[in-house]
């Protein structure tokens, strides 16, 4: 499975959630599906996406996040998923795109996974209630779909090919990105 | 405990005056009181951390979300958390307010904290993150109330250093 046939699977329902993606490839295909006001792209800081969904669930509750994780990026913060575990926000979706390796370097290096590290294992061992592995597009978008439902943390690690597209250039610049995603967390309070 | 529970208290309703509503901490001595007063208040949401870079995540999801926060640390957590501060709540502008016990300094009797000491301030400087000493009870409220208003008319990162005079009863 390609992770653009994995999200093009996810964005229906990503268009109803806040929706905080990491860098390089994984951004730049989200966008391309068609950006919304509703997704940040944390192009750097590699490793705190999942720390920002946390606190966006935390402070929101009412609001469905959703963390568009990957292997090299988590790895980078493995503590993370022992700290959503420990406050496990049920409003939190995890997905992590595993692809075994760093993409976006040039030259495919092999990540830990590649030689054996089970993140969904790892999530559960950290205390993360839904913790599960798909390899297909059909059980990804069930499994998320599940996950959406199932109101309860979970970690969905996604195995997808080590592929990506042409550049990560995206025509939305950081800092709009950024003020008009913290405009869409607000649009209760401000009765829009 | 020589920790100053007096003056925890007055930082920490410093803090929830300001409008604090989520902290995150990684415990280290000088802060215990005050992770005990988040614990006990339902107020405020309190995340303890595995690693200090991950508190730079959450404030930056929090305020995004329309809720003021605030990180507990050592020094050494700061030293921790540097790629964050940069990468995140500078590079995307955020208001994050950092409480750093500023261990190593004069008066220091453990040689572990010597080094972080030493070049804590001017890493402060370096890294363009405005930042006060708090050092007399009577200056912690404005200042942390001053610190607030800075961070957010500037949308970046401030610091404030909990200074031995303030933290510790000899």
């Amino acid at each position: 499975m390609l992770r653009s046939e994995a999200l093009e699977a996810m964005y229906p329902e990503l268009t109803s959630c806040a929706v905080v993606s990491i860098m390089g490839a994984t951004a730049a295909e989200l966008s391309s599906l068609g950006h919304r006001p509703n997704f940040f792209y944390l192009q750097h800081a590699m490793g705190l996406a999942s720390s920002m969904g946390l606190g966006i669930a935390l402070s929101r509750p009412q609001e469905k996040v959703v963390v568009l994780d990957g292997d090299g990026s988590i790895l980078m913060n493995l503590g993370s998923l022992t700290t959503l575990a420990r406050y496990r926000p049920s409003n939190l979706v995890h997905v992590v795109f595993d692809n075994e390796v760093l993409l976006s370097v040039g030259r495919s290096f092999a990540t830990a996974t590649a030689t054996g590290s089970n993140l969904a294992e790892l999530a559960k061992a950290a205390g993360v209630p839904r913790a599960a592995s798909v390899n297909t597009v059909e059980g990804c978008r069930q499994a998320f779909q599940e996950a959406l439902a199932a109101e309860e943390l979970t970690t969905l690690v996604v195995k997808v090919e080590p592929q990506g597209p042409a550049n990560y250039l995206m025509d939305v610049h950081m800092l709009e990105n950024r003020f008009e995603f913290q405009r869409y967390l607000a649009r209760d309070r401000q009765g829009t | 405990m020589p920790v100053s529970e007096t003056n925890s208290q007055i930082i920490y309703s410093a803090l929830k005056e300001s409008g604090v509503r989520l902290i995150s901490v990684l415990p280290e001595t000088w802060l215990v009181h005050m992770v005990t007063l988040a614990e006990e208040d339902t107020d405020v949401t309190l995340v303890r951390l595995a690693r200090e870079e991950e508190g730079i995540g959450i404030s930056a999801g929090a305020h995004l979300a329309g809720i003021s926060s605030a990180m507990l640390m050592q020094n050494h957590g700061l030293l921790a958390s540097l790629n964050g501060i940069v990468s995140l709540a500078q590079l995307y502008r955020i208001p994050l307010l950092m409480l750093i016990s500023l261990r190593g300094g004069f008066g220091e009797e453990h040689p572990w904290q010597t080094e972080g000491g030493m070049v804590t301030e001017a890493l402060l400087e370096t890294l363009r993150v405005p930042f006060e000493r708090l050092q007399a009870p009577e200056h912690v409220a404005p200042r942390v109330r001053e610190a607030k208003t800075l961070a957010n008319a500037a949308i970046r990162p401030v610091a404030l250093l909990l200074c031995r005079e303030l933290m510790w009863e000899d």
